[in-house]
């Protein structure tokens, strides 16, 4: 190779100073282009709305007895018919959105949150920490759900706030061992080395450099117990453990008149068992939006 | 273009003669993908012939689009992938018509592939003995003349003990040995097209070595003509007949491949060539050049000459068309209307630099002695380094060369303090003792020693943005903040060669030799003394591997920082390294200033080390090969570790008996071997 003239050697500064790759795009974007997650998400802020504005949407009072009209079929006056006290079935549906739809996420977040934090430790302290909370993370786990959350509620008595702490606390460990695998995925990235080589404390280390990389996963498991939850909530209130008669809930309200369904009163249970199914699907779409879009 | 075989090269090689129809012809190939509905072009326009018992070299860098040559050419396209345009013709036969089970026969016995990683070829739950054989039952050979054939096969390949790799699973193989598996499934049917992509990649230089040789060898005695597939120019240079370079999807330059790489007559060859260290080039004479720009976007259309926006020689008409592909040569093209001026590129870099001289002075900054580490499993232990003794002097740059598993990692680690090393081990800096735990070392000592790793998408917090990244060390270490800190932040972002537009993207929107840099400011944030650098151009292009070299070297001369520069790639070294270190399954072979480590009298492991890397500059004869695998350092060898591989081991029984010791052999050269100085050096003068 001949050496170049050399009034034509440009100045080291111009070299490979470059423009950036395009930016990949935001995953909300990819996610509006999912009809699937849209009906989810549709489906969701219809219950979200009934939850909210309930009382005002609710063509009757969902308290109202009206022992003339109790277990009237569907009809113009009552979409969705009567009850075996007279009440309108199709008002206690909109309004039994709002404490479900309180205490499951509640709970969940609670969840979510304690599982996040134990799981973080689990994986980047290791050793020893990690053993002796994996093994209780394991006898939790080994337990009975619903049998865990009776004894607590027979203990403390039924309320909302009961019902957050129960469900949280079961969904805790699951949560911990869910995000411990995506820290002990993380860790084997140098970046963790650069952090310690700086002098980071584990602290920052563990909410600063390792918690933004496992967010999405923290994210889809958020959305999955989700479902779970108000599944739990639906089934503690079915057995008398959950939101307590009068107030309208879908599982209390099936409780409370399934024994009916033999004499052909399929109004008063197929509508609040709808709701409940139609509300754990969309949950379940939107997680498969957001889990397709995180892995893609 | 020309016709194979008319080219003198070519010619000597084909043996079947000019006339004779091509086995592989390839005619104006356009392939696509489709992505988010948009069509990207993705191959332009390429052409080329492979004749009859010919190899031909497919050459560029990635994202040149030389894999989805070799897709296309199987229709083993993704999904989203298709041929838009051109021919292709495979002995006769054209994939892209041929239907069901047409494809499957050309497929099963015209054509071969061997890919880059072996263990993903191979299907892990079925014996190596059985993947071959079936090939032969395919072919319609019964169940035991199939095993016959197949254990042929295997010893074809030069297998030692092939009875007995029938019988193993792929992961019971080393990397060379299933590579070589692959190699023989590759040629069971024998296929009258054998495509090789990128196959000595993902191993070590001794190990490639020998699978190289394997590969000339069959291509030798079996009439398979080949497309070798590689980044690696010298590679190519040493495997093939004819060369083909890819850029940005399309065919700039294709001719004989020692014409192509020693009078390049398109700037973009020209460049990439200029981009590696040979002929002893140092960082102080003879510097690196580096291509300037980036690769086009993939899809983006580009009216003109593909190459036009990074070219020096660039000129109105080059933005108009597409220059045609010009006959510059016998056999010998290229697109470019200024092919004539290539080889008067200007340089994008200056080829002089005076670097303050190295004032490694002779005085240590780091000491170790005795350094050992190992790594406990439940029930067994490996040492991964043993009692080495090592000096780092101030101002230097030591090189540290060895192949994947001889610990050169786990030195630097134990350096920087990321693994603790045995109890006895002494690591001093600047004469005090390093804290072996990284808890325990003071701000002063954590900004001291820092490092720059191999894989910035590792190294990096791929949620973190680059102000976010760079300022950190500069606030923990340095001690900056305010406008201190952003003074100081503009400076280093200035002196990596980036700009200020970069600091709110996030790594992910950066191009590898961008991230490099971001992790190289990193490092120097806090301005330490020691920098080690662990492989940190192996994950990048080539053109990009030498600015980030020339980077490095800038950097040390205006920081006056110490590196320890690890890598696998003895070019590399020799650029830009004052000292070399040779480790071999843990141990110090051999230390010394680089010119006399690379001028000799090595150590034998030296020698085939640097005997096994392909070179651009023609071939040594004083070739020596390696017999065998690299051991197993949970159990190594008695005595020299180096006895069960060395070409030039002593009949007296000891090395198999007695470990050697490190002495000066010559003053500063130190070597840990039986054989005396003086027989090495009569040893490797002669040729062998």
């Amino acid at each position: 190779m001949t050496a170049p003239p050399a009034e034509a050697a440009a100045t080291p500064g111009q070299i490979a100073v470059a423009h950036g790759v395009a930016a990949p795009p935001a995953p909300w974007r990819l996610l509006l282009r999912k009809p699937t997650f849209l009906i989810g998400v549709a489906i969701l802020l219809f219950w979200i709305a009934c939850a909210i504005f309930g009382q005002a949407i609710a063509p009757h009072d969902p308290l109202a007895q009206s022992l003339l009209a109790k277990n009237s079929a569907p009809s113009g006056a009552h979409w969705f018919g009567t009850d075996s006290l007279g009440r309108d079935v199709l008002s206690r549906v909109i309004v039994g959105a709002r404490d479900i739809l309180l205490i499951a996420p509640l709970a969940t977040l609670l969840g979510t949150v304690l599982g996040t934090v134990v799981g973080l430790i689990m994986g980047y302290i290791g050793g020893i920490v990690d053993t002796v909370l994996g093994r209780i993370v394991e006898a939790v786990l080994a337990l009975p759900v619903v049998v865990v959350a009776f004894l607590f509620i027979v203990a403390v008595g039924p309320s909302s706030v009961t019902l957050i702490v129960v469900i949280g606390f079961i969904f805790t460990p699951l949560i911990a061992r869910t995000v411990r695998t995506a820290v002990l995925v993380e860790s084997q990235q140098d970046y963790l080395a650069s952090a310690r080589l700086l002098g980071e404390r584990p602290g920052y280390i563990m909410l600063a450099e390792i918690l933004p990389n496992v967010l999405p996963v923290i994210v889809v498991e958020f959305t999955v117990r989700l479902g779970y939850a108000i599944f739990a909530v639906a089934t503690l209130s079915f057995l008398g453990f959950g939101v307590q008669q009068p107030t309208p809930d879908w599982g209390g309200d099936i409780a409370a008149n399934y024994g009916l369904l033999g004499a052909g009163y399929w109004w008063e249970v197929l509508f609040a068992a709808m709701a409940i199914a139609s509300l754990v699907m969309a949950l379940n779409l939107v997680t498969d939006g957001i889990e397709q879009v995180i892995s893609s | 273009m020309s016709e194979p075989g008319t080219t003198t090269d070519a010619a000597a090689s084909a043996a079947s003669g000019p006339a004779a129809a091509p086995t592989l012809d390839v005619r104006n190939l356009g392939v696509t993908y489709r992505v988010r509905g948009q069509d990207r072009a993705a191959i332009r326009d390429v052409s080329f012939q492979i004749g009859p018992r010919e190899s031909y070299g497919l050459v560029g860098e990635s994202g040149s689009g030389k894999s989805t040559v070799a897709l296309a050419l199987t229709r083993y396209l993704p999904r989203n992938g298709f041929v838009s345009g051109g021919s292709i013709s495979i002995a006769g036969q054209d994939p892209l018509t041929l239907s069901g089970a047409a494809l499957r026969s050309l497929r099963a016995r015209t054509v071969s592939m061997v890919y880059q990683e072996p263990g993903r070829a191979l299907n892990p739950s079925i014996k190596a003995g059985r993947q071959i054989a079936e090939v032969f039952e395919i072919a319609g050979l019964d169940r035991t003349t199939s095993a016959d054939r197949a254990q042929d096969m295997l010893r074809k390949v030069q297998i030692p003990d092939p009875g007995q790799v029938m019988d193993r699973y792929p992961h019971q193989l080393s990397g060379g040995m299933a590579q070589r598996v692959v190699i023989a499934m590759a040629l069971a049917a024998e296929p009258s097209l054998l495509i090789l992509d990128e196959p000595t990649t993902a191993l070590d230089a001794t190990v490639e070595a020998e699978v190289l040789d394997l590969v000339a060898g069959l291509r030798a005695e079996m009439a398979t003509s080949v497309l070798f597939i590689s980044h690696n120019l010298a590679v190519i240079a040493k495997m093939c007949d004819r060369v083909g370079v890819l850029y940005a999807g399309e065919m700039v330059e294709e001719g004989p491949a020692g014409v192509v790489f020693e009078q390049p007559e398109h700037p973009y060859t020209v460049g990439l060539l200029r981009c590696i260290p040979r002929r002893g080039q140092r960082k102080d004479h003879g510097r690196l050049d580096a291509i300037p720009g980036f690769l086009p976007a993939p899809g983006q259309q580009v009216a003109g000459c593909i190459f036009a926006e990074r070219c020096a020689l660039v000129i109105d008409e080059c933005r108009t068309a597409q220059p045609p592909a010009e006959p510059v040569g016998p056999g010998h093209t290229a697109r470019c209307i200024r092919h004539a001026d290539a080889a008067e590129l200007p340089r994008a870099t200056p080829a002089d630099v005076t670097l303050p001289a190295s004032p490694g002075s002779g005085e240590p900054i780091v000491t170790i002695r005795g350094l050992s580490t190992t790594y406990k499993n439940a029930d067994t232990e490996l040492k991964a380094l043993t009692g080495v003794d090592l000096q780092i002097m101030r101002g230097e740059t030591l090189g540290l060369v060895g192949e994947s598993g001889s610990g050169k990692t786990t030195l630097a680690r134990a350096l920087l303090g990321l693994i603790t090393p045995d109890d006895g081990s002494v690591v001093e800096f600047d004469g005090r003792p390093l804290p072996v735990d990284l808890r325990r070392r003071p701000r002063e000592l954590l900004r001291a020693v820092q490092i720059v790793f191999q894989n910035p998408d590792s190294a990096l917090n791929r949620r973190h943005t680059v102000r976010r990244l760079i300022s950190r060390p500069l606030s923990r270490l340095a001690g900056l903040s305010g406008s201190r800190l952003a003074e100081r932040l503009a400076d280093l972002v200035r002196s990596v060669r980036m700009e200020p537009r970069h600091l709110p993207l996030r790594p992910g929107q950066l191009s590898g030799g961008l991230k490099q840099r971001v992790a190289i400011a990193r490092a120097f944030g806090g301005g330490p003394r020691l920098v080690v650098c662990d492989e940190p151009t192996s994950a990048l292009d080539v053109s990009v591997q030498a600015a980030i070299l020339n980077l490095l070297a800038d950097l040390q001369a205006k920081e006056q920082v110490t590196y320890l520069f690890i890598s696998h790639d003895l070019g590399v070294v020799r650029y830009l390294s004052d000292r070399i270190a040779v480790l071999y399954l843990g141990r110090l072979m051999e230390v010394g200033p680089a010119e006399t480590v690379f001028s000799g009298p090595h150590h034998p492991y030296t020698e085939a080390l640097l005997s096994a890397v392909p070179s651009l500059d023609g071939q040594r004869r004083d070739r020596i090969r390696l017999a065998g695998e690299i051991p197993s350092a949970a159990t190594p060898p008695s005595g020299c570790v180096f006895h069960t591989r060395c070409p030039r081991k002593l009949d007296s029984g000891l090395c198999e008996s007695t470990e050697p010791p490190l002495a000066e052999v010559e003053p500063g050269h130190l070597m840990s071997c039986h054989i005396p100085i003086a027989d090495l050096r009569r040893m490797q003068e002669t040729p062998r």
